[in-house]
């Protein structure tokens, strides 16, 4: 039994339909990665995952001892977060807001949860200080520490590299594999093909065709060689 | 220290402490979510929401009721619940909708007062409602009551949902994906502001309750850091401004809501300008 199953999806706004067909499923463990031009509803796959939106046909199949609000999420940075007045304890800590149900205080555990995934995320020195006064880095290592506040299991991440730079993108990377390693499944959306197929198990490209198979299988397919040829630029495509 | 003799004098009258009683506990109360309004980018519906409220008044004054709460309260709920569901996915925009709302609810109250009234003195009615004026001063023993219970519960509930009015201020689709019911405490807020629209109506008056709930909360964000911070500067801030607000307009014959709003004026540039010489500083 997989963690998340899918099966004929249909995805869109309004009854109009921008996505149909979807089928895949992810493993306890897995690394797949969400590649695909953008408007091909990348996006409306993860809000759907997250049951912030309802698919139009159908089915979600959440298994494996997953619970469906045991998915952290990691979210393309929003307006209102960039002058938010919050320390980065206060937002790591609201990670654990989903746990609490109607208690109206953090417990003991939560708040020492919030301390270690802080300095899991190597930012336990940045503690009090201001959100938005933050690189761009440093605020996505403050939402990933969030996120892991709120699940043990599965992370979904949104371009979690957009707007950092190539030395930053690199740390997020290796960050992100050494989630994965300690065990967290990894669902990443990413414009960046070449890294999707040096760190990703699993790929699943959204295009006018839908591929969706192992990283090897990705390679070999007519679909994976089109699109690495196009992506040239990327640097060591294989190891 | 004429003026002190004159100001203990004052405050041997029982309605001067009752306006400072109400005065303190609505100033308390508008503030806390005044940090939330800002942050969600709501602070046009404080506006909307208070000329509901005048509309609605303009109701109640027609048809001669003696408690009008009775009436402006559920309107006002009603609309804030409405207002705040349209800002989610509607096809009229939540600003849109908003300034609709609001300028729809203020002809519609001055209508139904101009058609209607049997006053006297229309235009001192509206002018009294729109900015507060001298209600405050004339408060009777039970209506202090009312007040008073509806802050202490506002202030409850606002402590008690503290953390999950933090976690969907800053991030509604987060909250709603690991499982918190932002919606529910959407329709909670919404129904908590409505009910301090209501109550600041006798303070300042419908026109000026906007200030009362936003510039607390941004003086606050001029100098501090943390969510808890800013929410506690904002409600000593509006407290302190309340206060010497009330106590001038006493001496000084002025209208209260309109002295304790430029009292507030005053505080924002203050921190403002405080915000601007410690950001200069730390560079």
């Amino acid at each position: 039994m997989a963690y998340i199953t899918v099966s004929d999806l249909s995805l869109g706004y309004d009854a109009h339909s921008i996505l149909e067909g979807l089928n895949f499923t992810v493993k306890a463990g897995d690394y797949l990665c969400i590649v695909g031009e953008n408007g091909s509803g990348k996006t409306t796959l993860m809000k759907t995952l997250l049951h912030l939106q309802e698919p139009l046909g159908g089915q979600i199949l959440i298994g494996d001892g997953l619970k469906t609000n045991e998915i952290g999420y990691l979210p393309q940075q929003t307006l209102v977060q960039k002058d938010f007045p919050a320390s980065v304890r206060e937002i790591v800590l609201s990670g654990c807001q989903g746990r609490c149900g109607f208690r109206p205080f953090y417990s003991k555990e939560e708040k020492q949860l919030a301390e270690e995934n802080m300095s899991r995320m190597g930012i336990s020195h940045l503690a009090n200080r201001c959100y938005r006064e933050l690189s761009g880095g440093q605020q996505q290592r403050v939402l990933l520490a969030r996120a892991l506040c709120a699940t043990r299991k599965v992370l979904l991440l949104d371009e979690p590299v957009s707007g950092l730079d190539p030395r930053v993108t690199i740390e997020m990377y290796e960050l992100i594999k050494d989630l994965n390693k300690d065990g967290i499944t990894i669902i990443m959306i990413s414009h960046d093909i070449a890294a999707a197929v040096r760190y990703a198990s699993h790929i699943l490209h959204i295009s006018t065709k839908i591929f969706f198979g192992t990283k090897d299988e990705y390679l070999k397919s007519d679909i994976g060689k089109f699109f690495l040829m196009q992506q040239e630029g990327g640097d060591g495509i294989v190891r | 220290m004429a003026l002190f003799d004159k100001l203990v004098l004052y405050l041997q009258y029982p309605f001067v402490r009752y306006a400072l009683i109400v005065g303190v506990l609505i100033a308390l109360c508008s503030s806390l979510l005044g940090v939330t309004l800002v942050l969600k980018r709501f602070s046009f519906i404080g506006d909307g929401l208070s000329h509901v409220a005048f509309g609605a008044m303009a109701i109640a004054a027609v048809l001669n009721l003696t408690n009008d709460m009775v009436l402006i309260l559920p309107i006002t709920v009603i609309s804030a619940v409405l207002l705040l569901r349209t800002g989610q996915n509607a096809k009229i925009k939540g600003d849109a909708a908003i300034a609709m709302i609001s300028v729809g609810a203020l002809a519609f109250g001055y209508l139904v007062m101009n058609v209607f009234s049997t006053s006297s003195n229309l235009s001192g009615d509206v002018c009294s409602t729109l900015f507060g004026s001298t209600s405050i001063l004339t408060l009777s023993p039970g209506e202090v009551a009312l007040c008073a219970i509806l802050s202490v519960i506002v202030i409850i509930i606002f402590i008690l949902f503290y953390n999950k009015i933090f976690a969907v201020t800053f991030d509604e689709n987060f909250a709603k994906a690991t499982g918190t019911k932002a919606n529910a405490y959407n329709l909670l807020i919404a129904i908590i502001i409505a009910v301090i629209i209501v109550l600041a109506m006798n303070l300042v008056g419908s026109l000026l309750i906007s200030a009362l709930l936003i510039f607390p909360a941004l003086s606050a964000m001029r100098l501090f850091k943390s969510f808890k911070s800013v929410t506690i500067f904002s409600a000593l801030l509006s407290v302190l401004c309340a206060l010497s607000g009330i106590i001038i307009s006493i001496l000084a014959g002025t209208p209260v809501g309109s002295t304790i709003v430029a009292v507030d004026v005053v505080a924002f540039a203050i921190c403002h300008g405080a915000g601007i010489i410690r950001g200069g500083m730390s560079k």
